[in-house]
C-alpha cells in the first residue's frame, strides 16, 4: 500500500445496483394514461398481420425503482460537476445551469420544426441571434448551424470546400492534414471522397512551411488545420500558409476544437481561414452529456456561402424571419430541419451570461491556467514540446515509461486522486501523450491539488510501480477487459437461459 | 464574471509563479497583425434574470397555446417527469463520453440497457449507442450496407420522409451510390411491381420507411423477400418510434435505422434528437457509431466498456465505418429512461390510444373531405386531400389556435390539395372535433362556390 495521500478525494459508499431488466416483474408499472376519449379500435382489425402481440423482454418496473435505479447509475460517473476534467481537446468547462432552464421554456422547447414561421419567430431569432455572435466570434462572413456535431459540421465544410473548386470546374483530388489532426478530419476527408495526404510537423510541433509549400498544387483541396493546434500550439505562420493555400487556388479549413484558447483575443477569418466549424458542447458551454449531444455550427468566407446546407435562414421584406429553400448551389441538406435547436438556445446563453468582457477573461483564464499546470510539472513530466502553450499542455511518459508505466497508468491512477484523466496517446506525434487542458473553469486550489496529484503519481512510480499499474485501486470496479469485450462482443442483455 | 472561479490576487500568484507580467505575454505567439484589439461587437453581459427574460419573450413570439396536428417526423407525446429530473443530474449531464471505464460505468450501464431494449423493441439482434438522428442515420445505414454487400446502388422508397432522402442525397454525392427512387402505389404502401423492377444484383439495398412518411404501415415481409431474393439488404427507417408498440417490428429486415424522438425527447424545433442504427449479429462489424459491450473487471465484477474502437475513426481515421464521433448520450438517456417508464405493456397502450385517436380522426375527416391511401393499415397519421389548398386551409385554422396538417404539395407535387395530420395520445377529442369541424365548412363554402360558379355556366 502506497503511503501516498490523496487530498481531493476519499472512499465513499456506493450504491450496487443490476440492469433493469433485472428487476422486472410482470404486474408493475411506472406509467398511467388518462381514459381513452374516442372509442376503442379493433387493433386486429385495424393492423391485421401488421399488430404486434408481444414486446418480448421490455421491463416492468415501478417509479421509484426508476429514480433509485437512474441515480445509482449516475453516482458511479465522474462529472464537471465533481471537479476538474482536463481532458486535452475536450473543453470540459462549467456547463451553466441557467442554459438547462431556458432550453426548458415551454414555447422553445415544444415547438414543432414544421409549424408556421410565422409562429416561430421567437426560434428563428434565437437561431439569427447565435449565427451573427459566432459570425463576430470567428471574423467569417456566413453560417449554418444545421450540423449535429463537430465531425458533422467537418463534413458540410469538406462538401462546400468540394462544390466551390467543382464550380470552378475541377473539384480536385485530395485534403492534405497534419500529423497531429484529430481523427475524424481523416475519416471526414475520406467520406466525402477526398485522398488524405499527411502532412508532417516541424520541431516545434507546428505545420511544417516548407513542406506545406513542396506538398501543395493544383490537386489539393484544402488544407485542415486546428488552431491552436492539438499539443496546445499557435500556428504562428498561420498567415504565411494561408497565403501558400490560395496562392494554389486551394482553401484552408479551421478545425475549431480549440477555439477556447482563441474567443475574443484573435478572430480566424483575420489570419486566413476560408472555412471552419465550431464545437458549441466544447467552447460555448452546453453540456457533454456522458457523449452527445453536440452541435457543430460551420462559418465561411464570402466566396463559400453560396454552398451552405439548405435552407438558409433570411429576413424577409416584411421584416419578419423565414427560411429560403431555393438555393441552387448548396451543397444540400446535413440533416432534417435545422439542427440541434436545443443546443443553440445553450450556447446563446453562455454568450448573454459573458458579454465580450467575459468572454475575453475566459479566454485569458483558459490560457492562464494550462500554463500554470505546465510550470508546475515541468521537469516531473518530460515536455516534448517546448514551444509556448495556449489552452491545453502536452507532456509525455517518457520519464515514467524507464519504469514500465505508461500514460494509461498514469490515467487510471490519478482516478484514484479524484480527477478525471487527461487525454491519453493523443496527439500521435507525442508518443505516450498526457494532453492537459484545465480549461477557465478551475479555482487555484483545484489546480494546485492537480498538480500534487501528477507530483505524487510520479513519485509512486519511482517507489512502487507495480502499484500504479495495478491502478485504479479507489473505484467501484478495477480495470475492465477490454480484450474480452471485443473479442466476443456481448452488446444487449438476454434472460437467463435464451441464446444470445 | 460569474463562472470564473479566480480572484484577482489568485491571477496575481498564478502569473508570477509562470514568471510573467500580464497575461498578455501568454498571447503573444499569436501574430500582433491578427490579434483582436478591440470588444467584441456582440450583447453586454446580462444578469441571469435578464436572460431568462430574454428567452421567455422569444418563446412569446413563438406563439402559445395552439393544439399542433404535426407529425411527419417530429412528434408529441407526453414526457414524464422523472426524465428531466434524472437527465438533469450533473453526473450525467456535465461527464464526457465514456472511454475511462472505471469511472463512467453509470453512462456506459445505461448505453448497454439502451442498447438491449432498442433491439428488443425493433427486433433486431443488437443496436448501437445512437447516431445524431433520424435523417443521418439512413444515410450511414445506407453507406453501411454498401460496405456490407461490396455493392453500389440503393433503391429508395419515395415514401421515406422527403428530408432524410435529401441527407441521403448529400452523403451518398461522394460515395458514388446511384439511387433508384420507388414510387407508391394507390393504398400509400411502395410499388412492389416497380420494386421488383429497381433491385438488380448491383443494388446494395432497399430503403424503406414504416409506417412510412404518409403513416402507412408498409408489408415489409414482402418487400424483403424483393431485396433478399436479388442479395440486397433491406433497410428499414422508423420515423415514428411509438409504432413499435403495436405495429410488427421489421424482423425480416437487415439494417433498423430510427429516430426515437417520440419516445421522451421534446420536440425541440427539430433537434437535438435520437437516432438509432439496429441489425443482425452478423453485420455488427460494419455498424457505425459507439457501442457499449459488457466484460469483466480483474476480479471478475461485471462492468462495461465502449467496444470495437478499431471501426472508429479516433482509431482506423481515414479506413473508418463513419466519421461520426459523438453519440446522442443525453438524449439516448431520456429515450432509455422513456422506454423504462412505459415498458413491456405501457408501450403497448401508449401505441393503442394513438392508434384509436388517429383512426377516430380519420374517421370523422373522411364524413367532409377525402382521406387518402385508406386501403393498408397506418399507425397515426394519415392525408387528408381538401377542395382548398390546405396552406389557406391552416392559416385560417391558426386564427382558431390550431395548427392544421403539413401540405405535402412541397415535397409531393403530385399529391395536390392534401396535408398529413397526426394524433398522438395528447389529441383530444374535442381538438379533433374542432378542427374537423372547420375543414368541413372550409370544404362546405369551397363546395357551395363552385356548384354557384357551374349553375352560372349552365345559365
Amino acid at each position: 500500500m502506497t503511503k501516498h495521500m490523496t487530498r481531493k478525494a476519499t472512499r465513499h459508499i456506493s450504491q450496487n445496483e443490476g440492469l433493469i431488466f433485472e428487476k422486472s416483474s410482470p404486474g408493475k408499472a411506472a406509467w398511467k394514461l388518462p381514459p381513452l376519449d374516442v372509442p376503442e379500435v379493433d387493433t386486429a382489425k385495424l393492423l391485421g398481420k401488421q399488430e404486434r402481440k408481444d414486446l418480448g423482454d421490455m421491463p416492468e418496473v415501478s417509479e421509484i425503482e426508476i429514480i433509485r435505479h437512474f441515480t445509482r447509475l449516475s453516482t458511479w460517473n465522474y462529472a464537471i460537476d465533481l471537479g476538474m476534467y482536463p481532458l486535452g481537446s475536450c473543453t470540459m468547462k462549467y456547463n451553466p445551469r441557467v442554459n438547462e432552464f431556458v432550453a426548458r421554456i415551454e414555447g422553445l422547447a415544444n415547438g414543432h420544426p414544421y409549424q408556421a414561421e410565422k409562429i416561430s419567430q421567437g426560434a428563428l431569432r434565437i437561431i439569427r441571434t447565435l449565427s451573427d455572435c459566432l459570425l463576430e466570434i470567428t471574423g467569417m462572413d456566413a453560417i449554418t448551424l444545421q450540423p449535429a456535431a463537430g465531425a458533422q459540421g467537418e463534413l458540410t465544410g469538406l462538401l462546400m470546400v468540394r462544390a466551390y473548386h467543382q464550380s470552378k470546374g475541377n473539384a480536385r483530388k485530395k485534403i492534405l492534414i497534419p500529423d497531429s489532426a484529430h481523427g475524424t478530419n481523416p475519416a471526414t476527408a475520406a467520406t466525402v471522397g477526398y485522398a488524405v495526404e499527411n502532412l508532417k510537423s516541424n520541431e516545434r510541433g507546428m505545420v511544417d512551411v516548407a513542406a506545406l509549400a513542396a506538398q501543395m498544387n493544383e490537386d489539393v483541396a484544402a488544407l485542415m488545420v486546428t488552431n491552436p493546434n492539438t499539443l496546445g500550439v499557435f500556428e504562428q505562420e498561420i498567415a504565411k500558409i494561408a497565403e501558400l493555400m490560395h496562392a494554389k487556388g486551394g482553401l484552408l479549413y479551421m478545425d475549431g476544437a480549440n477555439m477556447n484558447a482563441l474567443v475574443a483575443k484573435a478572430r480566424p477569418g483575420d489570419f486566413g481561414v476560408d472555412v471552419m466549424h465550431l464545437n458549441l458542447h466544447k467552447t460555448f458551454s452546453t453540456p457533454h452529456g456522458g457523449g452527445g449531444p453536440g452541435s457543430g455550427p460551420v462559418a465561411v468566407k464570402k466566396v463559400l456561402a453560396p454552398f451552405l446546407p439548405t435552407p438558409v435562414l433570411i429576413t424577409k421584406p416584411d421584416g419578419t424571419l423565414g427560411f429560403e429553400y431555393n438555393c441552387p448551389q448548396s451543397v444540400g441538406r446535413v440533416r432534417a430541419f435545422y439542427g440541434n435547436f436545443g443546443m443553440f438556445i445553450r450556447a446563446l446563453a453562455y454568450i448573454f451570461a459573458n458579454g465580450p468582457d467575459g468572454l475575453r477573461q475566459t479566454t485569458e483564464d483558459a490560457v492562464l491556467n494550462a500554463n500554470y499546470i505546465r510550470k508546475g510539472l515541468e521537469g516531473v513530466y518530460d515536455l516534448p514540446y517546448s514551444t509556448p502553450s495556449m489552452h491545453e499542455v502536452v507532456f509525455s511518459d517518457r520519464l515514467q515509461s524507464k519504469k514500465g508505466v505508461k500514460t494509461m497508468d498514469l490515467a487510471k491512477r490519478l482516478i484514484d486522486y479524484g480527477f478525471h484523466p487527461y487525454t491519453t496517446a493523443f496527439p500521435l506525434i507525442v508518443p505516450g501523450a498526457l494532453m492537459i487542458e484545465p480549461t477557465e473553469s478551475e479555482p487555484k486550489e483545484e489546480l494546485d491539488l492537480f498538480i500534487e496529484a501528477m507530483k505524487s503519481i510520479a513519485e509512486e512510480v519511482e517507489e512502487d510501480p507495480q502499484y500504479v499499474l495495478d491502478a485504479p485501486h479507489n473505484t467501484r470496479i478495477s480495470r475492465l477487459d477490454e480484450t474480452a469485450a471485443a473479442r466476443k462482443p456481448v452488446l444487449r442483455w438476454k434472460p437467463e437461459g435464451k441464446a444470445v | 464574471m460569474r463562472y470564473l472561479p479566480k480572484s484577482p490576487a489568485d491571477r496575481a500568484a498564478m502569473m508570477q509563479a509562470i514568471g510573467i507580467r500580464s497575461v498578455d505575454e501568454l498571447f503573444s505567439p499569436i501574430p500582433a497583425n491578427v490579434r483582436l484589439t478591440r470588444d467584441l461587437v456582440i450583447p453586454r453581459q446580462m444578469a441571469e434574470s435578464e436572460i431568462v427574460d430574454w428567452f421567455k419573450q422569444r418563446a412569446k413570439e413563438n406563439g402559445e397555446g395552439y393544439t399542433s396536428f404535426l407529425g411527419a417526423g417530429a412528434y408529441s407525446h407526453y414526457r414524464p417527469v422523472v426524465i428531466d429530473a434524472l437527465v438533469q443530474r450533473g453526473e450525467f449531464l456535465t461527464s464526457y463520453t465514456p472511454y475511462q471505464a472505471e469511472f463512467a460505468q453509470g453512462t456506459l450501464q445505461a448505453i448497454f440497457e439502451f442498447q438491449t431494449m432498442i433491439a428488443e423493441l425493433t427486433g433486431m439482434d443488437l443496436a448501437n449507442a445512437s447516431m445524431y438522428d433520424g435523417s443521418t442515420g439512413a444515410a450511414e445505414a445506407v453507406m453501411m450496407a454498401v460496405r456490407v454487400t461490396g455493392r453500389h446502388s440503393a433503391a429508395i422508397a419515395r415514401s421515406v420522409h422527403p428530408e432524410y432522402r435529401e441527407v441521403l442525397n448529400t452523403y451518398a454525392t461522394h460515395q458514388a451510390i446511384p439511387q433508384k427512387l420507388v414510387s407508391f402505389a394507390d393504398s400509400g404502401r411502395i410499388d412492389l411491381k416497380e420494386l421488383e423492377r429497381a433491385v438488380s444484383d448491383d443494388t446494395a439495398c432497399v430503403l424503406i420507411q414504416s409506417p412510412n412518411f404518409f403513416g402507412t404501415v408498409e408489408d415489409v415481409e414482402a418487400i424483403a423477400e424483393i431485396a433478399h431474393k436479388r442479395g440486397a439488404l433491406l433497410i428499414v427507417s422508423i420515423a415514428e418510434a411509438a409504432s413499435l408498440g403495436i405495429v410488427e417490428p421489421p424482423r425480416t429486415a437487415d439494417i433498423v435505422a430510427m429516430e426515437a424522438q417520440s419516445f421522451g425527447v421534446p420536440l425541440g424545433f427539430g433537434g437535438p434528437y435520437c437516432g438509432v442504427l439496429a441489425t443482425k449479429e452478423k453485420f455488427v462489424r460494419q455498424m457505425p457509431g459507439r457501442l457499449a459491450g459488457q466484460t469483466v473487471d480483474k476480479n471478475g465484477k461485471r462492468g462495461f466498456v465502449l467496444t470495437l474502437a478499431t471501426r472508429e475513426q479516433h482509431i482506423r481515421r481515414e479506413k473508418a465505418t463513419s466519421n461520426i464521433c459523438t453519440n446522442q448520450a443525453l438524449v439516448a438517456l431520456m429515450v432509455n429512461i422513456f422506454m423504462t417508464v412505459y415498458g413491456k405493456v405501457g408501450l403497448r397502450e401508449l401505441a393503442k390510444q394513438n392508434l384509436a385517436k388517429a383512426a377516430y380522426a380519420a374517421d370523422q375527416f373522411s364524413k367532409h373531405a377525402r382521406v387518402l391511401f385508406a386501403g393498408a393499415p397506418r399507425f397515426n397519421e394519415f392525408v387528408v386531400e381538401t377542395s382548398e389548398d390546405p396552406y389557406a386551409i391552416n392559416s385560417r385554422l391558426l386564427g382558431h389556435k390550431i395548427v392544421g396538417g403539413l401540405p405535402l404539395k412541397k415535397f409531393y407535387p403530385e399529391l395536390g390539395h392534401t396535408a398529413l395530420w397526426c394524433c398522438t395520445e395528447l389529441t383530444t377529442r374535442s381538438m379533433i372535433d374542432t378542427a374537423v369541424g372547420l375543414v368541413a365548412e372550409s370544404e362546405r363554402s369551397v363546395r357551395s362556390m363552385q356548384e354557384t360558379a357551374e349553375h352560372e355556366v349552365v345559365r
